[in-house]
Formats: C-alpha cells, structure tokens, sequence
C-alpha cells in the first residue's frame, strides 16, 4: 500500500474525529472524539515513517501518546469536577466564559 | 495483494468504528467502538512494520487510558443516563455538512501532493521499528525530550489530584 492510502484513512478518520467534536453534547463523548484525532495524526506519522523508511516518526507517536494519556487524565479530572460542581455533563451548560 | 486486502480490512473496521463512536447516543457505546478502532489502528501500525507502537498502542491506550474513560463513565453514568437531549438539531446536520466539506477540500489537496520523496534510507531494515530500535533511537538522540515527558507525567498526576481532591 502507498502512503496515500493512508493518508486519506488518516484524514477521514480526522474529520469523522473533528465533526464528532463539534456536534456531541456530552463532554465525555467529546474527549472520545479528541483522542480519535489524535490517533488518526499518529497513523500519519507512522505512514510517513514507513514511507522514508526510518523510525523518528514512530518516536513522535510515542510522545504524541504520553502528552494523549496526560491531557485525558487531567480532562477527565476537570469532568469530574465539572459534574460535581453543576451536576451536568452537557458542554452547552458550561458556557460562562464563552462570551 | 495480502497487503492491500488487510489494510482494507482494518481500515474499513477503524472507520467504521470511528462512525459508530460519532453515531452512538450512549457513552459506553462510544467508548467501547473507539476501543475497537484503536485495536484496528494498532493493526494497521503492524501492517506499516511498526510492531512496537502497535504493541503500545494496545497496551497504554486501548488498555490504560480507555480504561481510565470507562472509570469516569462508571462514576457518572448513574447520574447521567439519560441521554441529553439536543435542543438544537442543526448542530448536527451542520457538523456533518461540514466534515463532507472538509473531505471535498482536502482529498483533490492530498490527491495533488505527489510523495515522490525517496525514502532516505535505503536500508531495509532501518524503518523497522522493533522495541530494539525505538529505544535506541529513544535513549540517545530524544534522551532529553523523553526525560521531559516524565516531568510532564508527574504535573499531569498533581494536577489530578490536586483537582480532583475534595476541599473540606
């Protein structure tokens, strides 16, 4: 298979990742929608990798799942106490600094 | 011609797994279809001779972090069962026509890029990333980077706790 190919799945499963972020109501289905985006800019790093025939991307990817693992545990953390503080979980309930 | 069939396999699985994800209205569901797209990846990360990331790719994210997202639903699914209901039903069709926009600007975009960029290294075996050579790769060149990401580890866990804790 040509870097193309996944290239485009990349992009796809970016956009299903990007259109899901937009218009989920419930924030934890939107950290969901985060992490797939993420994961569709990993598989064009290792397609890149594949394709000039080295390892560094695949050390990007790695990082790229350290700062992914991080930035779900504090998100998380923040739902948490979002619930506990306005008893919802709706990302239009949490509007206060939006205007 | 193996090559081919299994990326459309895996491929086609992660996608449609990733449209499940968007389609579900329960949270569990959405969760348990991402865990099946990150196993689908991590199978087209084998297929793209990167047996290590795959390997992590299962362990840390479909294992630990999603396992992490389960928790969290755990905790507050009792309370937030029933579905939210979408008081502006536009937002949907917008986002969706927005993606189908995105995809028309962006594949003739993708199509046009010509990788003709010959693969630096023509050694067969250095763009295989076993454990062996990401780690070598890991600890000499990106030594410093890697030290970094434990410090950022280590805030991460801080501020969990930090935020997370129950003022008295």
């Amino acid at each position: 298979m040509d870097l193309l190919h996944y290239l485009i799945l990349s992009l796809l499963l970016f956009i299903v990742g990007a259109v899901g972020f937009v218009i989920k109501k419930n924030i934890v289905s939107v950290f969901l929608c985060l992490e797939l985006m993420l994961n569709a800019a990993n598989l064009s790093f290792i397609a890149f990798s594949r394709h000039l025939n080295q390892v560094h991307g695949q050390i990007f990817v790695f990082f790229i799942m350290v700062v992914a693992a991080a930035e779900a545990a504090v998100g998380l953390a923040i739902t948490i106490v979002l619930y506990r503080n306005r008893s919802t979980l709706n990302v239009d309930d949490a509007d206060t600094m939006k205007w | 011609m193996m090559e081919t069939a299994l990326f459309y396999i895996f491929g086609g699985i992660a996608l449609l797994a990733a449209i499940s994800m968007v389609a579900q209205k329960k949270v569990i569901y959405s969760a348990i279809s991402l865990i099946i797209c990150l196993c689908a990846v991590a199978a087209l990360y084998l297929l793209l001779e990167a047996p290590f990331i795959a390997a992590v790719q299962i362990i840390v994210y479909a294992g630990a972090i999603m396992v992490l997202f389960l928790f969290v639903i755990m905790l507050l699914d009792p309370f937030s069962a029933s579905i939210l209901r979408d008081k502006r039903k536009f937002i949907a069709y917008a986002g969706v026509m927005l993606g189908i926009l995105a995809l028309a600007l962006l594949i003739p975009f993708l199509r046009s890029y010509k990788p003709s960029l010959a693969p630096r290294n023509p050694d067969i075996l250095s763009g295989v990333g076993t454990a062996g050579r990401v780690g070598q790769l890991l600890f000499n060149e990106y030594l410093l980077p890697f030290e970094m990401t434990s410090v950022l580890i280590l805030v991460a866990i801080i501020g969990v706790v930090v935020l997370a804790k129950r003022r008295p």
